[in-house]
């Protein structure tokens, strides 16, 4: 390794930049004022026990969670079948396809939000939580098919046919073969698209209605619409759900890195 | 590391159908398995995104009254017009400031050993994964009047800034809340490139920086178009930020957008910037894969996808 000192130092403090601001929801949450006021004066589990107990909250986790349930079923079985169908097609009528399935990654949440509200409204699907889980199956597929498309580029094609010679239908050759190999890809791009819609505010935001309000939506509207520090306590919650896989999967990934190259 | 498995659209299934062995799959019976695997999502994303799309595109043609009147008053009504100039202004700002940061970080994750480098990613994948909204909270906190960041300009002489409700205020957070989209391309073309070239241009006289500058320089370009563009195209349409930090007074396009949506129900008006930030999106993401390729946004696509789950 031979970085300039400068290259460190500037990168280290890149790495905080990133990481320490979010941090400090966590002491905020343990704070005893009704205020935002950061370091908190006195310390109470006050906001915990309301994210869990007062109705509001309460009630928006839960629908957080089925959304986030109904999205991950739906994208993960659509997403998959469609990346086991993109592995099927000729090069041009993959990459088309590819570029329809990722399109929801690149256009504007914003303009996202938009359409599907104006389509909800006529549809009658704007403030249910099945319309907004539905507009966030569109959201999350890019993520399924990227997951599970990377597992199936590492395969080798030859052991699919080697099934069906060996007598095995297409089913059983699926169900045997493809599945498990493929099972790794499946399950991350359904932890993704779980993530993406759990933590989703624009169009959970667009779609809302006071029986279809998400964590993410009553994060806001206790920001924007009344001071509700019960926010710091949803935050932390969620900084901490989200990170420990994620760092659980580094550590076991350089693990096994450093366990050698062989798969 | 969770490195793809295998370089993205290299290996794959493009196995030539005429060499297959013992049971040749017809390849009719081939393409129509693939479009009866494919249809579902294909549907879904039609009806629940290209179709509303379409119907917005021509709502902005046609609501209230037929015509382009809608654009024609984004470019007229003064309001609008400063609006848009804000956005596009933080929007480059926003870019700038991300380049000139994630260059050194994902050029030193290309010096740093395993570990570190596992380290590195780590730190840029976990803001990728984490709550937008916990993040902007915590910038709602420090930022408030009073708060830490106050506090900490205030100890180099700078008494009495305000950051919240500013659009310095949104500008900064969204820096944060965007490099690692940054990062992540940059990082995956530098990866690929040679060093060996660098030490190359030294032997042959060059010094450390011109060497740098000539060489590794508009190698990593690619990285540096994919990943500027990326942000770019986010920024524009950024609403959570705005919305939390900013006021109604310094409005982006994406809060006006939310108003004329969710209370004015104007529709057409909406519409018209909704399709101004996508001709935007879609022109910077253009230029990209020109003066880049599509590698290095799928290399991203893929530490992405890769970290989140295994």
């Amino acid at each position: 390794m031979n970085a300039r000192p400068w290259l460190k130092i500037v990168s280290v403090l890149i790495g905080l930049f990133l990481t320490v601001p979010t941090l400090v929801v966590i002491p905020m949450s343990f704070s005893a004022s009704k205020t935002f006021r950061f370091p908190p004066e006195g310390w109470s589990l006050e906001w915990y026990e309301r994210l869990f107990t007062a109705p509001e909250w309460s009630t928006s986790i839960v629908n957080s969670l089925q959304v986030g349930l109904l999205t991950t079923l739906l994208a993960t079985t659509l997403g998959t079948a469609a990346a086991l169908g993109l592995q099927r097609l000729g090069p041009r009528a993959r990459g088309l396809a590819t570029g329809l399935l990722l399109s929801p990654i690149i256009i504007p949440h914003i303009l996202i939000a938009l359409v599907i509200f104006s389509a909800f409204l006529r549809l009658g699907l704007s403030g249910t939580l099945s319309g907004i889980a539905l507009a966030h199956t569109a959201m999350a597929l890019p993520f399924v098919v990227i997951a599970v498309t990377a597992r199936l580029q590492g395969m080798d094609p030859a052991l699919q046919k080697a099934g069906g010679s060996l007598g095995a239908n297409p089913f059983s050759v699926f169900r045997k073969i493809t599945l498990p190999l493929a099972l790794p890809g499946v399950l991350s791009g359904a932890v993704l698209a779980f993530i993406s819609s759990f933590d989703e505010v624009v169009i959970a935001l667009f779609l809302q209605s006071p029986s279809a309000l998400t964590l993410p939506v009553q994060m806001f509207n206790s920001v924007t619409v009344q001071i509700d520090p019960t926010i710091s306590a949803a935050s932390s919650l969620m900084v901490v759900l989200v990170s420990v896989p994620i760092l659980l999967a580094q550590v076991i990934g350089a693990r096994r890195g450093k366990a050698g190259r062989q798969r | 590391m969770p490195a793809p498995t295998a370089p993205p659209e290299t290996a794959g299934a493009a196995v030539p159908a005429g060499r297959a062995p013992a049971r040749p799959r017809p390849a009719a019976r081939r393409r129509a398995a693939a479009l009866f695997l494919l249809l579902p999502a294909l549907v879904a994303l039609g009806v629940f995104f290209v179709l509303p799309l379409l119907d917005i595109v021509m709502r902005s043609f046609t609501d209230p009254e037929p015509g382009a009147g809608n654009y024609l008053s984004l470019f007229t009504d003064g309001y609008t017009l400063r609006v848009l100039g804000r956005t596009l202004l933080v929007a480059l700002i926003v870019t700038v400031a991300g380049v000139l940061l994630a260059y050194p970080y994902a050029y030193m994750m290309t010096l740093a050993s395993p570990t570190t480098r596992a380290v590195m990613v780590t730190v840029v994948l976990v803001p990728f994964w984490t709550s937008m909204l916990a993040r902007n909270f915590a910038w709602m906190v420090l930022m408030q009047d009073g708060g830490v960041v106050q506090g900490l300009l205030s100890l180099v002489g700078l008494n009495g800034v305000r950051l919240l409700g500013t659009t310095t205020g949104v500008a900064v957070s969204m820096i944060q809340v965007l490099l690692p989209f940054m990062v992540l391309p940059m990082y995956s073309v530098m990866q690929q490139i040679d060093r060996r070239l660098l030490l190359a241009g030294q032997s042959l006289g060059a010094s450390r920086l011109s060497s740098f500058r000539k060489v590794y320089l508009p190698l990593s370009l690619p990285g540096i178009v994919s990943g500027a563009s990326l942000v770019f195209v986010l920024a524009l349409g950024f609403y959570v930020t705005p919305a939390l930090l900013g006021s109604p007074q310094g409005a982006l396009i994406a809060q006006v957008i939310a108003v004329r949506t969710r209370e004015l129900l104007d529709f057409g008006g909406a519409g018209a910037l909704g399709v101004f930030i996508l001709v935007v999106t879609l022109i910077s993401l253009g230029v990209s894969r020109r003066l880049a390729g599509s590698g290095a946004a799928s290399g991203a696509a893929h530490v992405m996808a890769g970290g989140g789950g295994r």
